[in-house]
């Protein structure tokens, strides 16, 4: 199963800013619904989401429970050198959903 | 085309948009949640899109045969598929949705047992297969068996059920472009199933949908898969002949 789309422009001049959008496919449960019997559903959603560029970090997130299904998140940055985008998400079942893009930078 | 317009005039209710007035539900939408369709970045269907292709490709059942293994490459062999179903299926004698043939091709020629109704897997799958059709005008089959069925349907959609003694036609044909709620009615043209809906946080599909209205009206639903769900999916496919097809969509 696909766990992720990412977008990141190819290509940019150095300098330009960029927008990156990722979203993940996740099922954000709450922690505070019941199933047929009663019985509460664990919480598990995704509760970090780090973007590194070149290996550094420029963006993270902490997420909450308020927050839908299939988490989207867009932010700008600015392109510096040409390299591998990489993103994370972290879920409280403590797996690790993850994901790349490579852009070149003239 | 001239047989879609024959029916859609012989329809006896008054408040039926004419041929030409029609509007799909994405008309009826906020600019975001558009814009959250338009783009294949954004639109949270296109996760199930992507799935569904690995689906396509994965061989399974006792053949160990994939979608892929007959139908080959997706993108040319189930172009303008979903625009023609519900289709009659020979093995059945009546109509089957694309869900339905999915199922049916599973059982038959993997052979696998059959996804669950509304199943991830499902969805994916038909997601997938309806995603080649996207931008295609709904074409309905004029396949003559199909008429009894699709009679049906259209009783259905004219019959007042539930508690609150309503019909589809009383709110789409009606009341379409006023407000239930919070929401505007729209004109109940299935053309983006199956499709993502923000309320939903999932992918559903048309027997979903029309499952929650019956909810809504609190009459008792049809189950997943009954032949009156499906009568009524022919019926509005039919109804809707000739709109663009525009899966996978968003709606709120």
């Amino acid at each position: 199963m696909s766990r992720a789309l990412v977008s990141v422009p190819t290509t940019a001049r150095r300098g330009e800013v960029i927008e990156i959008r990722a979203m993940a496919a996740h099922l954000m449960e709450t922690g505070h619904r019941t199933d047929a019997t009663g019985t509460t559903i664990p919480r598990n959603i995704i509760h970090r989401f780090v973007c590194t560029y070149d290996g550094d970090e420029i963006f993270s997130a902490v997420l909450f429970p308020a927050i839908a299904a299939n988490p989207f998140l867009a932010f700008t940055t600015t392109a510096t050198t040409s390299g591998v985008i990489a993103f994370s998400w972290f879920g409280d079942d403590g797996s690790v959903q993850q994901a790349t893009a490579e852009i070149t930078v003239t | 085309m001239a047989f879609v317009l024959a029916l859609v005039l012989a329809l006896p209710c008054a408040g039926e948009a004419a041929a030409a007035d029609r509007r799909s539900g994405s008309d009826f939408m906020a600019p975001e949640t558009r814009a959250m369709q338009a783009d294949d970045m954004s639109n949270p269907a296109m996760l199930w899109v992507a799935d569904g292709e690995q689906s396509w490709h994965r061989p399974e059942g006792a053949a160990g045969r994939a979608c892929a293994t007959c139908h080959g490459d997706a993108t040319r062999s189930m172009r303008g598929v979903a625009a023609r179903y519900p289709a009659f299926a020979e093995a059945t004698g009546r109509p089957v949705d694309l869900s339905g043939r999915i199922n049916l091709c599973r059982r038959t020629h993997q052979p696998a047992p059959p996804f669950a109704s509304e199943s991830r897997e499902l969805l994916a799958l038909t997601a997938y297969v309806a995603y080649q059709s996207r931008g295609m005008p709904i074409a309905p089959p004029q396949d003559p068996r199909l008429d009894p069925f699709r009679a049906n349907g259209g009783a259905l959609y004219e019959r007042r059920i539930g508690q609150l003694d309503l019909s589809c036609a009383a709110c789409h044909d009606a009341r379409w472009g006023q407000q239930l709620g919070g929401s505007v009615i729209p004109q109940a043209h299935p053309t983006a199933y199956p499709l993502y809906r923000l309320e939903w946080q999932s992918v559903g599909s048309l027997q979903r949908r029309l499952r929650n209205c019956m909810v809504g009206v609190r009459a008792e639903p049809y189950a997943f898969g009954a032949p009156e769900l499906v009568d009524l999916e022919l019926f509005l496919m039919g109804r809707a002949g000739g709109m663009a097809l525009e899966t996978p969509g968003v709606r709120p």
